[in-house]
């Protein structure tokens, strides 16, 4: 499968991730060799075997309705690269 | 050209859990930001999301309450998107095989029932809150990870009015079932609206707009009449429906399109590979089945059966689960068959003191006995008027321990049904109205009344109107 530079570009768009026009070129280089590997997946057999939505034999995992201690605000805003009024600040974001 | 609209509406619940929907993080309403949040709903890299089971529990009630289909497999999905409300920047919730689906709710509008089909209803992730300043956004992640149930009907809702009908019916149903509060003003329930036209007739699908904001059912309707308008004049003038999202105005009753440029929607579904799926047997769901309450569409039915009242009164009553026991409780001590009166003094006299009050009818802590007896004073053993009845039903609602006998008592409020006490004051009226009194004397027999109302002045509300009209009528006809 070929990975487009536009396809890539698409990606990091939807990802808000910046990328450089050579960046971009040494990363769909990498991900065309990761998908090649991936490709080798698409040539096995599957007819008659029921899609598997989960890597391990468990089911219905769930927990009581009983709370638990949240972290202190401290601990919470600790890394945030900026702070105000027990808020996290972010660039403006408006719809 | 005639059009028709054709409605979808997509309503978000939120579930009255103690604790959010994948972590014991509170959902208490109101805590200061960023107090209610932990690794898992942070979205921290690591951590372990586990399924609240009482979530669970009660999105499959709503499921079955509303006529769907309670899947035997369910697994949830990972729904991505950037946005700073976000911490994840990914959203838990489900996909392709969502706990209920192809469900139904009957509405009725003017005097006509319907089913409006219900896609479906899935458990997912609430967002966190995001404010605006000047310039830049503060982000509080309390609301993040609070359970969701997001429920989706099928372009299935034709005018306005049916779909504000669905919007009415499904609250109260879920308030019925005590698994959300369901209250616009809070945010814990929400509603979007897409909505498009087409020829009258035809059976494909126009091209749809969205509206977002919508802080009421009336704002809901109000927007669909506003789009349903635009959407018809757009095309009449040859123009194009641009397929986009509007953002209702309540103020200026119209809506606006975001301008924001709107991407296409990618949102890279996959399984959450941290969740296994849920395998919900038959047993779970009978078991769940049998909590569900006496629904209000089958509460209506049988107060109108048992209790021989109408159905307008009825739909009165039992609006809330708490109004509707609220009321039981009162018309089955009232000890005769005729309930009438029970109902006539719930959805008058006291639900106009609730209103007045700001609260909801069960909150007055008037004890069934001493409303029924309040009733049996004024409607039977005509110990007061009417009016004075209403007076008295208002200080009890103050003092709800004092019963209606004692404050009359007390008050002296008692009606004066002795004639001869009321003669003096009916010669009074007569003679301070004599035009009215000819006109009564000349056959105009409806102006008695207005003796009626004249000496019921005068007395304070204290003498018997029916008394009072025999007088008036062996002295003038």
């Amino acid at each position: 499968m070929a990975l487009s530079p536009e396809t890539l570009k698409y990606v990091a768009d939807l990802s808000r991730i910046e990328l450089t026009p050579q960046e971009l070129e040494k990363l769909s280089q990498q991900l065309q060799t990761i998908l090649g590997f991936i490709d080798q997946l698409s040539r096995v057999d599957i007819a008659g075997i029921e899609p598997t939505s989960h890597i391990l034999q468990l089911s219905n995992v769930l927990r009581e309705d009983n709370p638990k201690a949240s972290l202190p605000i401290e601990k919470t805003l600790a890394n945030a690269p900026q702070k105000k009024d027990n808020f996290f600040v972010v660039p403006k974001v408006i719809e | 050209m005639e059009y028709e609209p054709v409605i979808g509406l997509e309503v978000h619940v939120q579930l009255k859990t103690r604790t959010k929907v994948f972590c014991g993080c509170s959902t208490e309403y109101g805590a200061s930001p960023n107090t209610q949040v932990c690794p898992v709903c942070l979205g921290f890299p690591g951590v372990l999301p586990v399924l609240n089971c009482l979530a669970l529990e009660y999105s499959i009630k709503v499921g079955l309450a509303l006529n769907c289909t309670v899947q035997e497999f369910t697994k949830f999905d990972r729904k991505h998107y950037y946005y700073p409300d976000l911490p994840k920047n990914l959203q838990i919730s489900q996909y392709d095989l969502p706990i209920s689906k192809d469900g139904f709710l009957e509405v009725t509008v003017d005097g006509k029932s319907r089913k409006v089909k219900i896609r479906r209803a899935h458990l997912e992730e609430d967002a966190g809150k995001l404010i605006h300043e000047d310039n830049f956004s503060l982000v509080d992640f309390n609301r993040t990870g609070q359970p969701l149930l997001e429920i989706v009907t099928e372009p299935d809702i034709f005018s306005p009015e049916e779909a504000y009908e669905y919007l009415t019916n499904l609250k109260s149903i879920i308030q019925y079932l005590e698994v959300s509060d369901c209250d616009m003003e809070k945010g814990t329930l929400r509603c979007d609206a897409n909505i498009s036209v087409r020829p009258k007739g035809q059976t494909g699908l126009g091209t749809k707009s969205e509206i977002k904001n919508l802080n009421s059912f009336k704002a809901v309707r109000d927007s669909l009449v506003y789009e349903i308008e635009r959407h018809i004049e757009t095309i009449n003038n040859g123009e194009k429906i641009v397929q986009e999202t509007r953002l209702w105005d309540d103020k200026k009753g119209r809506t606006v399109s975001m301008r924001s440029k709107e991407e296409a929607k990618d949102y890279r579904y996959f399984p959450e590979p941290d969740l296994p799926p849920f395998i919900i047997s038959k047993e779970k769901i009978e078991g769940i089945k049998k909590t569900i309450p006496e629904l209000p569409k089958e509460k209506i039915l049988r107060f109108m059966r048992e209790y021989g009242l109408p159905e307008y009164d009825t739909k009165i009553l039992v609006s809330t689960k708490e109004n509707a026991d609220y009321a039981e409780k009162r018309l089955k001590a009232f000890p005769d068959k005729d309930k009438k009166p029970v109902a006539n003094w719930i959805i008058g006299p006291l639900a106009s003191i609730a209103a007045n009050l700001k609260c909801e009818i069960y909150q007055i802590k008037i004890p069934a006995n001493n409303f029924i007896e309040l009733i049996n004073l004024v409607e039977k053993k005509q110990v007061i008027s009417n009016l004075t009845g209403k007076a008295v039903l208002e200080k009890m609602a103050g003092m709800p321990e004092k019963s209606a006998a004692k404050i009359i008592e007390e008050e002296n409020l008692a009606q004066v049904s002795d004639e001869a006490s009321l003669e003096k004051e009916i010669d009074a009226v007569i003679k301070t109205n004599p035009k009215v009194a000819e006109d009564v004397k000349s056959g105009k027999t409806n102006s008695i009344m207005f003796l009626v109302g004249q000496v019921m002045k005068k007395t304070r509300g204290k003498a018997n109107p029916k008394v009072v009209q025999e007088i008036l009528k062996r002295r003038l006809v």
